[in-house]
Parts: C-alpha cells; structure tokens; sequence
C-alpha cells in the first residue's frame, strides 16, 4: 500500500466536491426546478407574484410531506400505496371529532393515532407476515379510505365545531408570510436527513433496502424496524390529512385519491431508488416542488392540465434514466 | 481444552432431517476444514452455530462452557463471527459502515447521540492495513472488488474479540492474488488462537491452511481427522459416498 493510513481514511475514491454534487439527482432535478421558474418568470407576469409564490409553496408542502415518508419506505426497499387514503381517514377522524365538539389537540392526536394504527398494520403485515409491500399497502388504499365513508357516512364536513377557526390556521394560515404547510415541511425534512445520516434507525433503513437479508445476519432487528418505517410513512400522511382538512375548509372522503402515485413520482423523482437503500428527505422536497412547479406553470401558460400527467410521467422516466445512467458510468 | 465443541447436533425441518447426531471439536489456534456436497448440512452447521437456528438436539459448548443461541447476536456476543458465502455486505453502503454494521459506536452530541463516523473510519483503515487490503473505508461496496469485498467481510469478523471465526466459502469468487491473502489471513487469525471453521469446496485451499478435515454427507458427520492423516483423494471419496467412513 503506497499511502499512509491516515490518507487511507480521508480518501474516497470519487473525493472531488464538485464532482460528488453533480452526481446527485437532487442537484439536477433542483436545476430544473429553478430553470422552470426563472422561465416562468420571464414567461409570464403571473408566477413571481406574492400570491402564486404562497400557493406553490403550500400546495407543494403537502406532496413533500408525505413524499419525505414514501422516500424512507422506498429507501427501505418497499412501498406505500396507502398514503392517499390514510390522508383522507386522517382529515376524516379530526372533522368528524371536531364537528362533534371535541378540541382541536384532542381530534388532532386522534388522527395521528388512526393513521398510525393503518402504518402498523401494514408494517406488520408486511414484517411479520411476510407479504408484499405492494399488495398489503393495495389492499390498504381500498380499506382505508373506505374506513372514512364509513366514518362520515360519505358526506361533506365543513363545521368543525369549536374550534373550527384554529384548524383552519393551522392548515390554511401563515406565519410571516409562509404558509404554515411549509414550517412543517421544513422542520420534518431538518430532521429526517438527521434521522438518515446520524442515527442507527436511518443507517438500518438504508440497509434494509440495500440487502435486507444482510441486515438480519448483522443481528439488526429488521422487522420492528419495517414496521416503524410504514408507521412513519402513515404518520406523514396523518399530518397532511390534518393540515389538508384546514387548508380546505372542507373534508369529502375524495380527498386524496391518487395522492399515492404524486408522492411515490416525487420520491422516484427526487433520488429514491425503488430498488432499495438509496433516497434523501432533500430529494423527496425538490421532487415535490419539480411536480408542484410544472402543475402551476401549465396553469399560467394557458396549456391544458391534461398536459400534466405527461410531463411527469417524461419526469419520472428521465430521473431514473439519469440514475441507470449514472450508475453504469461509474 | 476446547474452543468450540458440538456435541450430538440434530436439526429437523418438518419432516426433513437437515443434520443427525453431529459432533465435532476445535482446539483453541486451529484451522477446521469443513467440506461436503451441496445440502449436507453444511449450511444447516454454520447456521446453528451462528445462532439463526436452534438445534432440534445436542449441546453446543465454548471454552468448555455450555451455550444457547436464540438470535444471531447471542452468537456475536459470545464471539463467534460469520462471513457468510454471499458476503451479506450491504452495497449501498460504505467500507466503514458494512464493517460495522449492526453495532456502530455512537459519540454523545449535546443532548443527541449520533453515529461516531470518524472512529468507525479510522477503526475499519486500520483493519483494512492489517488485512493489507486497499480497500478504503469511505468507498461504497458497491464499486468494489471481489477481493475487497472479502475484505470488508473478514475485517468485520477482526472488529471484536473473536473466538471463533466461521468462513462460508471465502475463497469461490476470488482472483488467485487474493485466494492467497485469505489464506495468509486464515493464518494470522488462527495464530491469535481463534478457532477457525472454513467451508470451501476448493480442496487446495482445505489442505493449505486445515490442521482438521470434517466431511458431512446427508446430514451425517463421515468423517472428523487430521489433514496430515488424510488426502484429496479420501475427502473425495468420503464427500461422495464412494468411502462410507473413515
């Protein structure tokens, strides 16, 4: 061996700064975002207003939050197609306590607690029982939000009783002028690159992913661990649910459908590998915000929303295209 | 005394009989070859005294003291280290966290405690010197060798005080440089008197490095004597059925 040990440990061999930057998608898809907007910009008289700048920021939160939990399900190795109906059994649980007269923290910590119930069934099942990600959570998107007909009888909340006023702060107000959707987005996405990077629970999620039957040989406790991983992935879900309801005003039991496939795109698109053990909460927020940016600036430039699903379907191709391509360089 | 002895090991699933009545002994710095066919226990072996499976019968002592493995981590605890045939080496990762993965030394962080990345960096270049491998601790497994691999794999077992040390086909993927290496590493860890299991079909190999040969055929220990005592020729033969004993 040439060098010394302690070059040994500094070195990696790809150690150029620049050179590791430009090999993440985050940083391109991040470029692309920002291309985007700089065009709308220019484009139209619309984007860079006060009022549309609030609304892409708190329509996007909402994607993020949740794709920052698909991101450590996928990273993990598995998937969660659950989210869109854990978003309306969450909303659905808090309106239909609140309208009942219950406190705001008491309804809220009632949602939370039914979405993380549907995370832990899905996590055990999944876990324990051995069953596909995919058919357990497919299953779950049918049964969760059929959970919330049941619940309101399929009709429309929109009073939502005492304290009808601080739900609707809570998801639809703002704080210095930042949607209060964001503050949350920001501090879950502080955290979980924390949580990824610093602490054996984000270590093991990566593992898992990346060969889980190596992970249960090293004596990791693989299977309480998947079912933390989907109970976080419902909680996400749960806390959008919440903020979604005051957002809106208003609950049906619609709410979220097909929300699942926006997440999963954000994720995939945002670095997440479906194939396990890679995945960065910082991509799941600028994969939301691409989705986010393109939706509103077809909106502004006159082009039909039918355009929309064909933009990100050319997104998610092209970022695991990039992905395949990146690997097989290097 | 004994480092690791077995005694009467049975093992069952359901009504298939994966290992009968195995009993086998290491001395504390010796080298055991284990050999046999594809499904003669050997994995079954390696499992039960890795602790991922019970056996059905028989007693496992270490230090000439009576053990029960429930989970992998009783095992690791009470030294015995596996590197397994596939490596079990996570590739998204990098050197450093494969080698310690499952038991990363964490430093306090104000009121947090957080992986300590730098001593699992210098701890892992370290046994990679020992080893000496090139393989670097911040690169990802992913990119790497054959060979470095192994040595991620042998640097985990060096990372506790290992007593014993099982080897699950270490030498099958490998260039014949390296093949060398992990035989020079099989030494060194025998002459810091761990008791080492190899499992190889590689017969050169077996004979370069065993001072014991054990050959299991269908479950059932054939044959358990000094390599000196035996040839190719008679593990062969004893692996195939052509010799019933020896």
């Amino acid at each position: 061996m040439s060098d010394t040990l302690e070059q040994a440990i500094g070195q990696a061999q790809h150690r150029n700064a620049l050179a590791r930057i430009a090999n993440l998608q985050v940083f391109w898809v991040f470029i692309a975002a920002v291309l985007a907007c700089l065009a709308l910009s220019f484009l139209t008289d619309a984007f860079a207003t006060e009022r549309n700048l609030f609304n892409v920021a708190r329509n996007f939160a909402f994607v993020a939050i949740i794709a920052v939990g698909m991101t450590t399900v996928i990273a993990s190795g598995g998937i969660d197609l659950s989210v869109g109906s854990t978003v309306v059994l969450s909303a659905m649980v808090i309106s239909v306590l609140m309208e009942a007269g219950n406190p705001f923290w008491l309804a809220a910590l009632a949602a939370l607690g039914a979405a993380l119930l549907v995370g832990l069934i899905n996590g055990v099942l999944i876990a324990y029982a051995g069953m596909p990600a995919f058919v357990i959570t497919l299953g779950m998107l049918s049964a969760a939000r059929s959970a919330a007909m049941v619940l309101s009888n399929n009709k429309m909340i929109w009073e939502f009783g005492p304290d009808h006023d601080l739900l609707l702060w809570v998801g639809g107000g703002s704080t210095l002028g930042l949607p209060h959707p964001l503050y949350v987005l920001v501090a879950l996405a502080i955290v979980m690159s924390i949580v990824f990077r610093w602490t054996r629970w984000g270590q093991y999620v990566f593992a898992i992913g990346s060969n889980e039957e190596a992970a249960t040989l090293t004596g990791i406790a693989v299977k309480p661990i998947k079912v933390s991983i989907y109970m976080f992935s419902a909680f996400t879900a749960g806390v959008a649910g919440i903020l979604m309801a005051g957002w809106l005003g208003s609950v049906t039991t619609n709410l979220g459908t097909a929300m699942e496939l926006t997440v999963i795109a954000a994720a995939v698109i945002g670095g997440a590998n479906l194939s396990g053990g890679e995945g960065t909460a910082l991509g799941a927020v600028v994969g939301a915000l691409l989705i986010e940016v393109i939706r509103n600036s077809l909106i502004l430039l006159g082009i039909s929303t039918f355009w929309q699903g064909m933009f990100i379907g050319t997104f998610i191709v092209v970022a695991v295209s990039f992905d395949r391509i990146r690997h097989a360089s290097s | 005394m004994s480092r690791l002895k077995l005694s009467g090991i049975s093992r069952s699933f359901g009504a298939i009989q994966a290992l009968e009545n195995v009993s086998i002994e290491i001395a504390p710095g010796e080298v055991m070859g284990l050999m046999g066919d594809n499904g003669a226990g050997k994995s079954t072996l390696v499992k039960i005294i890795a602790g991922n499976y019970r056996p059905t019968n028989g007693e496992i002592r270490l230090d000439d003291e009576p053990v029960e493995f429930h989970k992998p981590i009783d095992a690791q605890r009470r030294g015995i280290e596996i590197v397994h045939q596939n490596l079990a080496l996570c590739d998204h990762l990098t050197a450093a966290s494969n080698v310690f993965l499952g038991r990363e030394p964490m430093r306090r962080f104000g009121p947090l405690k957080v992986i300590d990345y730098e001593k699992m960096r210098s701890t892992s270049a370290r046994l990679f010197a020992r080893l000496k491998s090139e393989t670097r601790p911040r690169d990802h497994v992913r990119r790497m060798s054959g060979g470095q691999r192994q040595a991620v794999a042998i640097a985990r077992t060096l990372l506790s005080d290992a007593k014993i040390v099982l080897l699950d086909e270490p030498t099958a993927a490998i260039s014949v440089r390296q093949v060398a290496e992990v035989l020079d590493l099989i030494r060194q860890l025998r002459d810091h008197g761990i008791g080492v299991i190899l499992i190889s079909h590689r017969m050169p190999d077996i004979f370069a490095v065993s001072d014991t040969i054990a050959v299991l055929r269908r479950g059932s220990l054939v044959a358990s004597k000094k390599a000196a005592e035996s040839s190719p020729e008679e593990v062969t033969g004893l692996i195939t059925g052509a010799i019933e004993h020896a």
